[in-house]
C-alpha cells in the first residue's frame, strides 16, 4: 500500500525562505501572515490529507461514482470526508471574509491544494470547482447573486461547476449551441446539453450551482456572442434553502481512465431557470478569469501527483533488494543492495525530485504574484503582477502537468512490474495524472496561448515581467564565483529563450503557422528556463546553510540544483534547435499521406 | 509660372473666404480680405491665428493678409489680379457685389465665385459681357488649406487665358488639384457626395442599423474616413443638410434620383430644432459626456427612439468577412451587408449616370471624390473593386436601370494599365491615359512601368530617370525598421558604384515616416534584448551618416509627418524639398526616449552654424534642448524652417503631385561639383551646461509642467547635448553619437519609458507619467 506524508519541510522552505513572506505581508489583509499563522494551518491540512483523504484514494478509484435514477453517488467515505472538510473550514480558506471566508492568501492555498491533490485528486475536484464558481461570481456576479450564493459556496454547503463543453464544442467555444431565452422576471430559461461536467451531479452537497455558457437570442456569432449564466440545481428559497428542483438533470456518467471518484457528468438543461452573470455576450471574459485560476490549479494537480509518486518510489527503492551496486556491494550483509544504489534508479528519482521541487517553488512564486495582483494597493504593482500571472499561467499548466505525467510514469518505472499492477497504487497516479494534460485547455492550447496571446499582448509587456527580473538576477550574480555553476547554465538557457522568443515573434508576424508549429517546444523551453531561475535562487539560499545543516536538507537542495542544471537544463539546447528549424516539415507533409 | 497673379482679394471673411485668403497667403502672395461686417475681416484673421488645425502655415503668412471693411476697402481691388467672392449664397447679393467690383477692378483681372450651389449662368445673367469673360467659379473645400480639391467651372464666355491662369495658380501656388467641372448643381463632389450621404442615412433608418454599424460599414470597407456617415454629419453640422437638400431640389429635376429619394427624417429635424447639430452644437448622433467618476463616455443616439445610450463597437459578421473584400461585404445577407449593397447601388449607379453630365471623365470624378471627400477610392474605382459586371447584374436584379456608361463598359473595367501607363475608360468607349499635368512626376507611375533597382519588405529603390534614384519606404505608416536601415546601406553602396548619380528620398504614403518602429523596439526591450537594440541604434546612426557622407547628393522630399527617425533621415540630407504640408519633429521624448540617430548631433550643429544665432557653447544646446525636450512638431514646412529642421536653402512645394519632380530637379542641380559635407566638431558646455539645464527642468517640475519621468528624460537628453568635456575642448560627432546611444539605452531600460512606448503604440497618444 502506498503512503503519503505532506512535504512540509520543503513547503516551509519555499514559503518562508525562497518566496519570503515580506512581499505577502505588505498586502492589505496579509499583515499578520507569518510562520506562527501558517505553520498550524499547513500542519492541520497535512494531517487531514494524510489521515482522511489519502485513505479514500484507492477505494474511491476502485469503486468510482454511480448513477441511479439521475442521482450520482460518490464512493464510500466521500460524504463523511467532505463533511469533515467543510467542518474544518477548508472551503473558506482563501475566500473573502465579507462572505464568510478566512481571507488567507492564495500562496498558502496553493500548497494546501498540492496536498489535497497528492492525497486524493478525485476528492479535490469537488471543492476545486466550487472555488472556481466562487471566483467567477465574486468578480462578475451582481450584488444580488453574490449575496445569495457566495456564503453557501464559501461554507461549502453548496458546490459549483463550470459548464462549457458540449458534444460538438470543446476547445472552440464559438460553436456553443445551448440557448438562453430572457424571461419576464429578469431571469433566463436555459436549454441545451453539456458534457464532461466535473462535479456536475453528486451527493456531497445539498445544492449545486452550475455556471453555464449559453447564447442569447440576439447573440453575435462566434465567441463574442457567449453569455454566462448561473443555474442552480435547486432554486433557492427566499431564506436561502434549496427550493424547487430546476430543469437540469444528469443523463450519464463518463467512464474514464482516471479520477474515477470524480463525477464527470453529461447534463441536460431543459428550460432551466438561470441568471445572467456579468454582461450579455461577455461570458467568455468572465469565464477566462476563472480559467486562469483553474489552470494554475490543474498545474498543481500534476505537482501533487508527482510528489506522492516520488515518495512511494523512494520508499520502494530503499527497500527493494536487487543486484549489487556497480562499484561493488554497498550492503554486503544483505542478500542484495537496495535498488537505490543503482545510477539509473537514482537518475529517475533525482529527475522527479528536481522537477517537483522546482515546480513547487515556481508555483508558489506565481501564486504570490496572484495575491499581489488581487490585493496590492498600487495599481501599477497590481498590473505588473497580473501580467506575470497571465504569462506564467499556460507555462505552469502545461509544464506541471507534463511533468506530472512524466514523473508518475517514472515513479511506476522505479517499481518495475510492481508499479504496473494495481496493488502498489502507482498506476493510479499515472492514470489520474493523464487528464491534467487534457482538460482546462489541452497543453497544445496552452502553448498556443503562450505564443499567440501572451507573447504578443501589449507588444510583449507580459514577457517583461519574466525577462527583466531574470536578467537582473543574472547580472547581479554573474561575478559570484560560488554561484557560477548555477548562473552560467541559467544565463545560457535565458539566451536561448531570448533568441527563440525574438525569432518566433518575427516569424509569427507574417506566418502564424510558424509560431504554432514550435509552440510546444517553446513552452517547454520557457518552463525549463523558469525552473532554472528558481533553482539558481534556491541554490544560492542553500549554499550558505549547507555546511551547518544536520538535517541534510540544504545539502540535498544544492545537489538537486546541480542535477537540474547539469542533467535536465541542457534540454534547452535541443529545444532551441528544434524551434529554429521551424515548421517547414509540418507544412510539407501532405494531409492525405498521414 | 504664377506670373499673372501677384495680388489677390477675397471678399467675404466667413470660414471659406478667410480660409482661402489664408491659403493664398501661405503661398506667399499678398491678399486683401474684405468683409461686409465692420471689423469682420480682422476678426476672422484673429480667429484663424488661434484655430487648430491652423489655416495659416506660418505667422509670416498671416502678415500677408490685409484686412478691410468692404465699404472702405473696395478701392484696394484695383491692384488685384484675382478677386474671389465668398459671400452669402444669394444670387442677388452676389450680382450686386459684382456690379460694385466691376467699377474698381483692373482690366484683365479675374473674378471668381466660391459658390457651391448656384449655377454660373445664374451669376452672369444680366451682367455685361466683359464681366462674363473674366468670370468663373472656383469651388474650394473646407478647410481650404487642407482639402486638395479645387472645382473649377467656366462659362461659355470665360476667357481661355483666365481659366489657364487660375488653373495654374490653383495648382502651383495653392497646391490644389484643379478639376474642370460642368456648370451643373453641386458640381462633382457635392452632387455625388450629397446623394451618398442621403442614401446612407435613408437606408440606415430603413434597415434598422445603429449609427456605429452604419459608420463602420461605410468607413473602412468602402475607403471612407472612419467618421463614416453619421460621424461626418456631426463634423460638418447636421443643420447643413436641409440647406443642401433645398438647393439641390430647386436646381435638379424631380426625376433626378437625388430629388426623388429625398426623405424627411423626423428625428433629424428634431435634433436640428433642439440644437443638437453635431460637434459645433450640443452633440449630434454621437455625444461625449463626463461620467460620474470623471471618465469620458462616448454615447450614441438610437435612431429608432432618439434616446442616447453608451456607444458600442459594432459586431457584424459582414464587417469581418467584408473588411478587405467589398464584394463579400455587399453580398453578405446580414443588415450590414444589405446596407452596404443598398448604398453602393444608389451611389455608384448615380455616379455612372452622371458622366459626361458633370465631368468629362471618370478619372476627374474619382479624383474629385478622393480629394474633396477624402475617399480612398472614387466611385469608378469602387465599381472596379466590386466588378462592373457584378454591379450591372445587381442593378438588373433590383429592377433598376443600368447607366449607359456601365452598360457600354460591359465586362471590362474603368481602369487598366497599358504598357505601364494607367488608363481610364472614356465616354467614347476607348481607353485614354490618365492625364498628368506637365511637371508632375508620380512615383506610383514609375512603379507601374519599371522594376525596382533594389527592394526588401520595407523599402525599395526606383530609377526615376536622368540618373536619379528614389528611395521609397513602404512599411505600415512608413515606420523605420531594420530592413529600411539595411536598404539605406545598400542604396549608398549602389550609389558609390555609380548605379545612380543623385538620390531622392520620397514616398506617396500619407506620412513620410512616423519614425522608428517602436513596436519592434518595445518587444525587444521587453525581452531584455539590449545588445540587439543598441546594435539597431548604431546601425541606424551609421546608415544615416553614410547617406550624408556618400559621394552623391541626397534630397529628401517629405509630405505629411516626418517624426523621430523620419525627421532624422531628412536632417542628414544635403537638401530637402518639402511639401508645404510637412510636419517635422523630434518627438522621441513623447515615448520617454531621445533622438539617437544623429538628431541631437545635427541640431547642435545647425544651431552652432546658424548665422543669426547667438554665439557661445550654450545657445545651440539650449535651443536644441528646448525643441527636443518639448517634442515640438513643425505644423508646416514653413514652420520647420523657423525651427531649423529645414534650412533656409531648402525648398517648399505647395502641390504634392509636383513634389517628386521638384525634388528630382533639385537633386540634378546638385550633382555638378558635389562635395559631401565635412563632419562637424562641436564645442559643448560640458557638466556645467548640464547643471544649468537641470535647473531649468527643476523649475518646470515645480510649477507642475514636468512629470517625474520628464525630469529623468530631460536629464539624459542634457547629458547627450552637453557632452563630457567643457567648451575649451572640441567634441567629435562620434562622441555625441555615442552619448545619444548611451542616453537612449539608459532610458529604454526604465519602466516609465516602456509604459510610454506601449501607450503610444496602443492609443496613438503620449502618456504623461
Amino acid at each position: 500500500m502506498p503512503g503519503y506524508k505532506a512535504p512540509l519541510r520543503d513547503m516551509r522552505f519555499v514559503l518562508n525562505e525562497f518566496a519570503g513572506l515580506d512581499r505577502l505581508r505588505a498586502l492589505p489583509g496579509c499583515e499578520e501572515i507569518g510562520p506562527d499563522l501558517i505553520d498550524p494551518v499547513l500542519t492541520e491540512a497535512a494531517r487531514f490529507c494524510e489521515e482522511v483523504l489519502f485513505p479514500l484514494n484507492r477505494s474511491g478509484d476502485e469503486e468510482g461514482c454511480t448513477l441511479e435514477n439521475g442521482v450520482v453517488h460518490t464512493p464510500r467515505g466521500f460524504r463523511e470526508a467532505y463533511a469533515a472538510f467543510r467542518e474544518g473550514g477548508w472551503p473558506a480558506l482563501g475566500c473573502d471574509p465579507a462572505y464568510g471566508g478566512q481571507g488567507l492568501p492564495g500562496t498558502l492555498g496553493l500548497l494546501i491544494q498540492e496536498m489535497i491533490c497528492s492525497a486524493n485528486l478525485s476528492f479535490g475536484m469537488y471543492p476545486g470547482l466550487t472555488h472556481g464558481a466562487y471566483s467567477a461570481l465574486m468578480q462578475h456576479g451582481s450584488q444580488a447573486l453574490r449575496d445569495r450564493y457566495l456564503p453557501k459556496l464559501v461554507s461549502g454547503e453548496w458546490s459549483g461547476t463550470m459548464c462549457l463543453t458540449e458534444p460538438q464544442c470543446g476547445t472552440d467555444l464559438g460553436l456553443i449551441r445551448t440557448r438562453a431565452v430572457p424571461a419576464d422576471d429578469g431571469s433566463h430559461r436555459i436549454t441545451g446539453n453539456k458534457i464532461f461536467i466535473s462535479a456536475g451531479e453528486h451527493d456531497l452537497t445539498e445544492n449545486i450551482i452550475h455556471l453555464v455558457l449559453a447564447k442569447l437570442p440576439d447573440a453575435p456569432p462566434g465567441t463574442r456572442g457567449i453569455s454566462l449564466f448561473l443555474v442552480p440545481k435547486f432554486i433557492p428559497t427566499e431564506d436561502g434553502h434549496p427550493g424547487a428542483r430546476n430543469g437540469v438533470t444528469c443523463t450519464a456518467l463518463e467512464h474514464k481512465m482516471g479520477i474515477k471518484a470524480s463525477a464527470t457528468c453529461a447534463l441536460s438543461f431543459e428550460d432551466a431557470k438561470g441568471w445572467l452573470v456579468g454582461e450579455p455576450h461577455k461570458g467568455l471574459r468572465a469565464m477566462f478569469t476563472m480559467m486562469n485560476e483553474a489552470r494554475l490549479g490543474v498545474g498543481v494537480q500534476g505537482l501533487g501527483l508527482a510528489e506522492v509518486s516520488y515518495q512511494n518510489a523512494v520508499a520502494y527503492a530503499k527497500e527493494r533488494l536487487q543486484g549489487r551496486a556497480l562499484g561493488g556491494a554497498r550492503y554486503p550483509e544483505k542478500p542484495a543492495d537496495p535498488i537505490i544504489v543503482h545510477p539509473d534508479v537514482r537518475r529517475m528519482l533525482l529527475t522527479m525530485r528536481a522537477q517537483i521541487e522546482g515546480c513547487r517553488a515556481l508555483g508558489v512564486l506565481t501564486a504570490l504574484e496572484q495575491d499581489v495582483a488581487a490585493r496590492h494597493p498600487d495599481p501599477q504593482q497590481r498590473q505588473a503582477a497580473e501580467d506575470f500571472v497571465a504569462l506564467m499561467t499556460p507555462v505552469i499548466k502545461a509544464l506541471f502537468t507534463d511533468m506530472g505525467w512524466d514523473a508518475t510514469a517514472t515513479g511506476m518505472q522505479v517499481l518495475g512490474g510492481h508499479g504496473y499492477i494495481r496493488e502498489w497504487g502507482m498506476e493510479q497516479y499515472v492514470r489520474d495524472a493523464r487528464i491534467a494534460q487534457i482538460y482546462e485547455g489541452t497543453n497544445g492550447i496552452q502553448a498556443l496561448d503562450l505564443v499567440g496571446r501572451k507573447m504578443s499582448a501589449h507588444a510583449g509587456r507580459y514577457l517583461r515581467r519574466f525577462f527583466h527580473p531574470v536578467l537582473s538576477y543574472i547580472e547581479a550574480k554573474q561575478d559570484d564565483e560560488r554561484l557560477a555553476d548555477f548562473i552560467l547554465p541559467l544565463s545560457k538557457a535565458f539566451g536561448r529563450l531570448q533568441q527563440a522568443t525574438a525569432e518566433i515573434a518575427r516569424r509569427g508576424l507574417s506566418d502564424p503557422f510558424e509560431a504554432g508549429a514550435v509552440a510546444t517546444e517553446y513552452l517547454r523551453l520557457f518552463g525549463l528556463t523558469a525552473l532554472a531561475h528558481v533553482w539558481a535562487r534556491m541554490a544560492e539560499l542553500a549554499l550558505d546553510k549547507a555546511e551547518q545543516d544536520p538535517s541534510g536538507f540544504y545539502r540535498a537542495k544544492l545537489v538537486t540544483a546541480r542535477f537540474f542544471m547539469e542533467r535536465l537544463l541542457p534540454q534547452t539546447a535541443g529545444l532551441n534547435a528544434a524551434i529554429m528549424a521551424g515548421g517547414g516539415t509540418l507544412r510539407a507533409f501532405d494531409d492525405a499521406a498521414f | 509660372m504664377t506670373a499673372s497673379i501677384h495680388r489677390v482679394s477675397v471678399i467675404g471673411a466667413g470660414v471659406m473666404g478667410a480660409g482661402i485668403a489664408a491659403q493664398v497667403a501661405n503661398a506667399g502672395i499678398p491678399v486683401v480680405l474684405l468683409d461686409i461686417i465692420p471689423g469682420g475681416a480682422a476678426k476672422a484673421v484673429e480667429r484663424m491665428l488661434r484655430a487648430d488645425p491652423a489655416p495659416f502655415m506660418s505667422k509670416g503668412a498671416a502678415r500677408l493678409v490685409q484686412t478691410e471693411d468692404l465699404e472702405t476697402g473696395l478701392p484696394l481691388l484695383t491692384d488685384c489680379d484675382w478677386i474671389v467672392e465668398a459671400i452669402i449664397e444669394q444670387p442677388d447679393a452676389k450680382r450686386e457685389l459684382y456690379a460694385r467690383v466691376e467699377r474698381v477692378r483692373k482690366p484683365g483681372s479675374v473674378l471668381s465665385s466660391n459658390t457651391s450651389t448656384i449655377p454660373l449662368s445664374a451669376l452672369t445673367a444680366g451682367m455685361p459681357e466683359g464681366f462674363a469673360r473674366d468670370f468663373l467659379i472656383t469651388h474650394f473645400f473646407n478647410p481650404p488649406r487642407y482639402m486638395r480639391l479645387l472645382e473649377l467651372v467656366r462659362g461659355p464666355a470665360t476667357r481661355v487665358d483666365a481659366v489657364a491662369a487660375i488653373t495654374e495658380f490653383g495648382d502651383r501656388a495653392l497646391g490644389k488639384t484643379v478639376i474642370a467641372c460642368k456648370d451643373r448643381p453641386g458640381f462633382i463632389a457635392n452632387r455625388i457626395g450629397g446623394l451618398w450621404l442621403q442614401s446612407a442615412i435613408n437606408h440606415a433608418f430603413e434597415l434598422g442599423l445603429t449609427v456605429e454599424e452604419a459608420d463602420a460599414v461605410m468607413g473602412r470597407p468602402m475607403g471612407v474616413p472612419k467618421t463614416g456617415v453619421f460621424g461626418l454629419l456631426d463634423l460638418v453640422g447636421i443643420d447643413l443638410m436641409p440647406h443642401v437638400a433645398a438647393s439641390m431640389k430647386a436646381a435638379l429635376p424631380a426625376s433626378d434620383p437625388y430629388v426623388a429619394n429625398m426623405r424627411e427624417h423626423e428625428l433629424i429635424a428634431r435634433m436640428i430644432a433642439e440644437g443638437r447639430t453635431g460637434r459645433k452644437g450640443k452633440g449630434g448622433f454621437y455625444t461625449r459626456e463626463t461620467g460620474p467618476g470623471g471618465e469620458r463616455l462616448k454615447r450614441a443616439i438610437d435612431l429608432s427612439t432618439g434616446e442616447y445610450r453608451d456607444s458600442t463597437k459594432p459586431v457584424l459578421e459582414s464587417l469581418e468577412v467584408g473588411a478587405k473584400d467589398l464584394r463579400r461585404l455587399a453580398e453578405h445577407p446580414d443588415r450590414g451587408g444589405r446596407y452596404a449593397r443598398a448604398v453602393l447601388l444608389d451611389t455608384l449607379s448615380y455616379a455612372a449616370s452622371l458622366v459626361p453630365e458633370i465631368a468629362d471623365s471618370v478619372a476627374d470624378v474619382d479624383a474629385a471624390m478622393r480629394l474633396g471627400y477624402a475617399w480612398r477610392w472614387g466611385p469608378f474605382e469602387l465599381i472596379d473593386r466590386l466588378g462592373p459586371g457584378w454591379l450591372a447584374a445587381a442593378l438588373r436584379e433590383a429592377g433598376r436601370p443600368v447607366p449607359p456608361l456601365l452598360e457600354r463598359l460591359d465586362e471590362r473595367s474603368f481602369y487598366r494599365v497599358q504598357e505601364g501607363r494607367p488608363q481610364f475608360f472614356g465616354t467614347d468607349g476607348a481607353y485614354h491615359d490618365v492625364p498628368r499635368p506637365e511637371g508632375v512626376l508620380l512615383l506610383s507611375d514609375v512603379k507601374l512601368r519599371s522594376q525596382p533597382l533594389a527592394r526588401n519588405g520595407s523599402a525599395s529603390l526606383w530609377d526615376i530617370g536622368d540618373g536619379v534614384a528614389c528611395l521609397e519606404f513602404h512599411t505600415k505608416m512608413n515606420a523605420l525598421d531594420p530592413d529600411v536601415v539595411a536598404l539605406i546601406g545598400k542604396t549608398v553602396a549602389m550609389g558609390k558604384k555609380g548605379v545612380f548619380r543623385a538620390l531622392v528620398i520620397h514616398n506617396e504614403g500619407d506620412n513620410f515616416s512616423v519614425g522608428a518602429n517602436i513596436g519592434l523596439a518595445l518587444f525587444a526591450a521587453n525581452i531584455a534584448a539590449w545588445g540587439e537594440i543598441e546594435g539597431m541604434i548604431e546601425a541606424g546612426q551609421k546608415a544615416l551618416r553614410a547617406l550624408r557622407d556618400a559621394p552623391f547628393p541626397v534630397v529628401g522630399a517629405p509630405s505629411g509627418m516626418a517624426l523621430g527617425g523620419g525627421c532624422e533621415i531628412l536632417l542628414h540630407c544635403d537638401a530637402v524639398q518639402a511639401h508645404a504640408e510637412t510636419y517635422m519633429g523630434l518627438v522621441e521624448v513623447g515615448v520617454g526616449l531621445i533622438p539617437a540617430w544623429g538628431g541631437c548631433t545635427t541640431m547642435l550643429r545647425r544651431w552652432a552654424e546658424a548665422p543669426k544665432a547667438p554665439r557661445g557653447p550654450m545657445p545651440p544646446v539650449a535651443k536644441t534642448f528646448e525643441m527636443i525636450a518639448t517634442a515640438q512638431v513643425a505644423k508646416s514646412a514653413a514652420e520647420a524652417k523657423e525651427m531649423l529642421l529645414l534650412r533656409p536653402s531648402d525648398g517648399i512645394t505647395m502641390n504634392r503631385d509636383r513634389l517628386l519632380a521638384e525634388a528630382k530637379a533639385r537633386a540634378l542641380s546638385l550633382i555638378e561639383g558635389y562635395q559631401p559635407p565635412k563632419p562637424a566638431t562641436l564645442r559643448l558646455p560640458g557638466p556645467s551646461g548640464r547643471a544649468a539645464l537641470s535647473l531649468a527642468v527643476g523649475q518646470m517640475a515645480r510649477i507642475g509642467k514636468a512629470t517625474p519621468h520628464d525630469i529623468t528624460v530631460c536629464d539624459h537628453l542634457a547629458r547627450a547635448l552637453t557632452g563630457t568635456k567643457d567648451h575649451t575642448e572640441e567634441t567629435s560627432e562620434e562622441e555625441v553619437l555615442r552619448l545619444e546611444r548611451q542616453s537612449f539605452m539608459a532610458l529604454l531600460k526604465t519602466e516609465p519609458t516602456l509604459a510610454r512606448v506601449e501607450h503610444m503604440l496602443e492609443t496613438g497618444r503620449p502618456l504623461r507619467n
